[in-house]
């Protein structure tokens, strides 16, 4: 399972990308979208709501199960992805690339906090066992 | 430790995505749900139900055994080979297990029960032939195959040399023995098909066989939105022993016409019938799923079994809701933290392929 080495990553399977004028992309990862098979729905954040670290702010759903997607740092929404929502399966096709919504940080040091490339890889091969 | 059917290493090079169901080791998909489901209503898939269980009745007093044991009236049964429908009551009138029945002579009909409540249903079985001339047999020697879709019939005929002679003019729900086969025109997809009950030591063989025709290997993933789409019921979603089958959609296996007494019928004929399964379609975007609240005009109800359509591209629910609500009615289901618009249907939703939904 592709783990970018240029993202970072949180426990609950979303990946962050920081873009250049210091906002960050957010979307889930392969192993999460492995994980629920075939996507159906994506509902995304409203843009301008803002979002507490950790808070369940959009959903995911395969035809299996539903899954919350929660904000992988504190932020503004400044936007949202409205192509996954009009085709979910983008995400089973190519989950680094099919982004979902893009937060202005509260603190743009906060991204420092979460995983890098090798310690989500740890954490992955952790669950699958 | 799971409990693995005799396919369980040809799963795996399969490249089966294997999960726990029901304490049993089973493919949920080998790769996409939808491709799969879509793979059965049009073309052909095969599934392994080796998970179920084959209960093979036998003795002098069959009939009379299964005339007080099942709901449905196994009277109707005259031809050999021919199939029923049954919910299995408890003297409170509660879904022990739904199961089909064959009868194939007069002292021997084969039942087929549900992977989860197989233990159960034997001991319930044995119980109640206690003092009778007959023998209850549970089969884990015989392993059970699903091929369904538009193409099943005619790819089991190439897979099995002779069987096209003795199962083309067969109709739907019947079943004939050929050599060391059991092949019965049933299925839980909605769409023609076989269902082959074989000798565990050639349930291999014979995946690998149909694989070769290019007959698709089908997970229980795409097993639940196909049984969905056909409007057919899962014991313990949308049915239990706590709940009336008279309430389920199941009216329609219920004898209570006949003379016949059977196990739990006092107790349906003295219930009170509240509730009624229904077909819902969102209206809006989501999925429906299990358990969530629907409101009618005349009160709550619950969504069954709820999942996405792949046929109708839209997601689809059984419901459970009060009386007097029909086809037509807009209903609202509690999403997360959403009530979405739904419509009340009959249901099935698809067959062959085809949306049957207005």
């Amino acid at each position: 399972m592709s783990i970018p080495a240029d993202l970072k990553y949180t426990a609950s399977h979303e990946w962050v990308k920081t873009n250049a004028d210091g906002t960050v992309t957010v979307g889930i990862t392969a192993h999460a979208q492995d994980l629920l098979g075939d996507m159906v729905f994506v509902e995304n954040p409203a843009v301008g709501r803002t979002l507490a670290a950790g808070e369940e702010c959009a959903v995911v759903e395969s035809v299996k199960a539903a899954s919350d997607v929660y904000a992988p740092i504190a932020g503004e929404v400044v936007a949202a992805n409205a192509d996954i929502e009009a085709a979910p399966e983008a995400i089973n096709q190519d989950a680094y690339a099919a982004w979902m919504f893009k937060l202005k940080p509260a603190n743009s040091a906060d991204v420092n906090s979460l995983m890098d490339a090798a310690a989500y890889q740890a954490l992955v091969e952790s669950e699958a066992h | 430790m799971l409990k693995q059917t005799p396919l369980n290493a040809a799963h795996r090079d399969m490249g089966a995505k294997m999960v726990d169901f029901g304490g049993w080791d089973m493919p949920v998909n080998y790769g996409s749900q939808i491709e799969e489901h879509h793979q059965v209503r049009n073309d052909v898939g095969m599934f392994d139900v080796c998970h179920m269980l084959v209960v093979d009745v036998k003795g002098g007093d069959v009939r009379g055994f299964l005339r007080g044991l099942v709901a449905n009236n196994v009277d109707k049964l005259t031809v050999s080979g021919k199939a029923l429908y049954s919910c299995m009551l408890n003297p409170e009138g509660g879904v022990i297990d739904d199961l089909i029945i064959y009868f194939m002579t007069e002292d021997w009909f084969r039942i087929v029960v549900n992977a989860g409540t197989a233990d159960k249903d034997v001991a319930w079985m044995l119980k109640q032939a206690e003092g009778r001339a007959l023998t209850v047999t549970p089969r884990r020697d015989l392993a059970m195959i699903a091929v369904q879709g538009p193409n099943a019939r005619a790819k089991v005929w190439e897979a099995i040399p002779g069987a096209q002679a003795v199962s083309e003019a067969m109709k739907p729900f019947n079943a004939v023995e050929f050599q060391q086969y059991f092949i019965a025109r049933t299925g839980y997809t909605g769409e023609d098909g076989f269902e082959i009950m074989l000798p565990v030591a050639e349930a291999e063989a014979m995946w690998h066989r149909l694989a070769s025709l290019g007959v698709k290997p089908i997970g229980l993933g795409a097993r639940d939105t196909l049984r969905l789409e056909a409007g057919m019921n899962l014991y313990g979603q949308d049915m239990d022993e706590a709940t009336n089958p008279l309430e389920c959609g199941l009216a329609w296996t219920i004898d209570l016409k006949s003379e016949r007494d059977f196990i739990g019928k006092a107790a349906l004929l003295s219930r009170d019938i509240n509730l009624q399964l229904v077909g819902l379609v969102l209206l809006d975007k989501g999925v429906l799923r299990a358990h969530q609240v629907v409101q009618t005009k005349h009160g709550a109800g619950e969504i069954t079994s709820g999942t996405f359509s792949p046929t109708l591209q839209q997601s689809i629910a059984l419901a459970r809701i009060p009386l007097g609500i029909a086809p037509g009615a807009e209903v609202e289901v509690a999403v997360r933290d959403k009530q979405l618009r739904a419509k009340v249907v009959s249901y099935p939703f698809a067959r062959t392929g085809h949306s049957l939904i207005s």
